[in-house]
């Protein structure tokens, strides 16, 4: 067991990858000499040279499509957004293209592609550096989108990521970036894994994922000491979405708080609301509660992004009050 | 005969296979017979058959809307083709993607695109995986003139320049996007400049000639082979149909067409091939009936095929 942060463990399972597999490559802009804006590539450049490690000009709509082009010739590239708000600049080539060469085209056609973008507000980076976009992927077939909150899945998810045969899009959350945890890197490949109880509890349901799974993680240790046993689930594969083991957790504890960094219509918390309310309404003894980021755009100020965005504090508060204490 | 004289006679009869097929297909699609929308490229024959013969069998090809020709001339069967376009199961997607999404990579053809632009950064990723790979082949991007203004191509070009990708931009101009007039979309028309913007030879040739197309993109496809990087070539050239089924070419005249049509690609490689004593006119005449012939069949065929089974709507969205 190691002390190892969440943009080591990214960064090492593209380093595992890539030292296994020449199909692998990374590109996106400044990731090289300086080793990406969060640093995530640090020194990965040194060690596989600029041919692997592509330092792209700013053009998210060109390279994320001549990533694109690469993996259907064989490739399994990676691609770096700086902040997930640029992702916006390749939506056509993840949409339009990535997304259904395969449906369209068959087997012939394979896409293994990983987009990784850091998303998440929480560093006073203003509306178009905090977002979380990634709702608008999973409202998009034939795309995968993943979110680790932990840094023993942000290995093993990447690898994973980069073994799919599919685009997958990589939510990584700059508050998880300096996390530190006591963990084994497991060798070896596996798939993406689907959502998974991180501690079991009879009282009450949370469902989460990204960042803000840490803060429910946090929450549920203060709810432990006032004797409420929290359910917690970690979503870790956004889409496609496997809701089995919310259903289970949920017709045992009959009450369902969904915490999601996203604005509140249309997204992650209302999709799993919803499947709830068709598959379990005769198991929920109170109305689902959301905490989601309100329909605004991300501000600058300390203020008022602390105002929009869900921590632990709210959590507590939100789950006494599902519990009528 | 010889083996060059017996390559002239088969590209000619690919270019009139395409005219053919893609006078069928449009009359498919007026009539009803065929529902959806479709761009056919009647008029821009020489410019796929040209590309095609200048390539060589491993170098691929994306194309665009208006990609039938392209994917004849590298060697699509118009069967499958043809199917594709009545949305059967014998298409070349199972008639998920209809006329602008047919792919046959054994062929080298990576398919056409729904979104103009879209296809220019695959194909440079076509070609940077060649590059990586160190293989010698180049990656040949169908665009039009509408292309010229998306974000993807200036970005794009930048890319391969600076990488010394080994990728083709062929520009097919006819003159209009869908209706609007190179004129009135761009403030420069002279697009070969834009390449050394980029830092990439650019070249402006007659997209009509067969002959100037395909050994000016051997040339450059020979440069692009040996890592000397991309190049933009662009084929200036007429489509003699509308944009779309139901186009009635409100925006330019028939006397602008009629003149296009006299120096069409058709009549000008037939001219030179029985000029030349390599065919008579009773060769074309032979020709003709064959390759009517062979997309009747493709017709028949397609009618017969059956619509895909409703039951697999949702297989395969997922590799």
């Amino acid at each position: 067991m190691t002390m190892t942060s969440y943009s080591e463990a990214i960064r090492q399972a593209m380093t595992d990858c890539m030292k296994q597999d020449p199909d692998v490559f990374l590109m996106g802009e400044d990731i090289g000499v300086y080793g990406g804006a969060f640093g995530v590539s640090r020194g990965m450049l040194a060690q596989f040279g600029p041919e692997r490690i592509i330092n792209t000009p700013l053009s998210e709509g060109s390279f994320v499509g001549m990533a694109v082009g690469a993996a259907l010739m064989g490739a399994r590239p990676i691609v770096e957004i700086m902040f997930m708000d640029f992702i916006t600049l390749a939506v056509d080539q993840l949409v339009n293209q990535a997304a259904k060469l395969h449906y369209v085209y068959g087997k012939q056609a394979r896409c293994p592609l990983v987009i990784r973008a850091a998303g998440g507000a929480g560093r006073n980076y203003g509306p178009t550096h905090s977002q979380n976009l990634e709702a608008w992927f999973c409202h998009t077939p034939g795309l995968k989108v993943v979110a680790p909150s932990s840094v023993e899945d942000a290995y093993t998810m990447m690898k994973a990521a980069i073994y799919d045969d599919n685009p997958v899009i990589f939510l990584e959350h700059k508050l998880l970036y300096p996390i530190k945890e006591d963990c084994i890197l497991v060798p070896g490949k596996s798939k993406l894994p689907g959502p998974v109880r991180l501690q079991q509890g009879g009282d009450v349901t949370i469902v989460s994922y990204s960042y803000m799974t840490f803060e429910a993680r946090m929450a549920a240790h203060i709810l432990q000491k006032q004797g409420i046993a929290v359910d917690l689930i970690d979503l870790r594969t956004l889409h496609p979405l496997d809701e089995t083991i919310i259903l289970e957790s949920v017709k045992n504890t009959g009450k369902l708080l969904i915490v999601a960094e996203e604005p509140r219509s249309c997204g992650i918390s209302a999709e799993i609301s919803s499947r709830i309310f068709e598959q379990a309404y005769d198991y929920i003894d109170a109305p689902v509660r959301r905490l989601t980021m309100p329909d605004v755009p991300v501000s600058a100020s300390p203020s008022l992004e602390k105002a929009a965005m869900p921590d632990r504090a709210a959590i507590v508060r939100a789950v006494h009050e599902l519990m009528g204490s | 005969m010889n083996s060059k004289s017996d390559k002239l006679i088969d590209d000619y009869t690919t270019m009139l296979l395409i005219r053919c097929f893609e006078e069928t297909v449009d009359e498919l699609f007026t009539t009803g017979v065929v529902a959806g929308t479709v761009h056919t490229c009647v008029g821009q024959e020489a410019v796929a058959v040209g590309v095609a013969s200048a390539l060589q069998k491993t170098d691929v090809v994306t194309s665009n809307h208006r990609g039938h020709g392209h994917f004849i001339a590298k060697g699509g069967d118009i069967r499958r083709m043809m199917a594709e376009m009545f949305g059967k199961v014998d298409g070349y997607s199972g008639g998920r993607g209809g006329s602008q999404l047919m792919a046959d990579y054994s062929l080298g053809f990576m398919g056409g695109n729904g979104i103009v632009g879209g296809s220019i950064p695959l194909a440079a990723g076509m070609a940077l995986r060649f590059k990586q790979q160190k293989k010698f082949n180049v990656a040949a991007c169908f665009i039009g003139d509408g292309s010229f203004n998306q974000g993807t191509f200036h970005e794009t070009l930048n890319m391969a320049a600076l990488w010394k990708l080994p990728v083709l931009f062929l520009c097919e101009n006819n003159l209009y996007a869908m209706s609007t007039p190179v004129a009135e979309g761009n403030g420069n028309t002279d697009f070969a400049v834009r390449a050394a913007s980029y830092g990439m030879p650019g070249v402006s040739i007659d997209g009509n000639d067969y002959f100037a197309v395909r050994d000016t993109v051997r040339g450059y496809a020979g440069l692009a082979r040996s890592g000397e990087g991309p190049a933009f070539i662009e084929f200036k050239t007429y489509r003699f149909s509308g944009h779309s089924r139901g186009d009635q070419r409100l925006y330019r005249t028939r006397e602008e067409e009629n003149s296009w049509k006299r120096k069409g690609p058709l009549r000008r490689m037939k001219k030179y091939l029985v000029d030349n004593d390599i065919m008579t006119d009773a060769d074309d005449r032979e020709i003709k009936k064959a390759v009517r012939k062979k997309v009747q069949e493709a017709v028949k065929f397609s009618k017969t095929s059956p619509y895909p089974d409703k039951g697999t709507l949702l297989e395969g969205v997922y590799a």
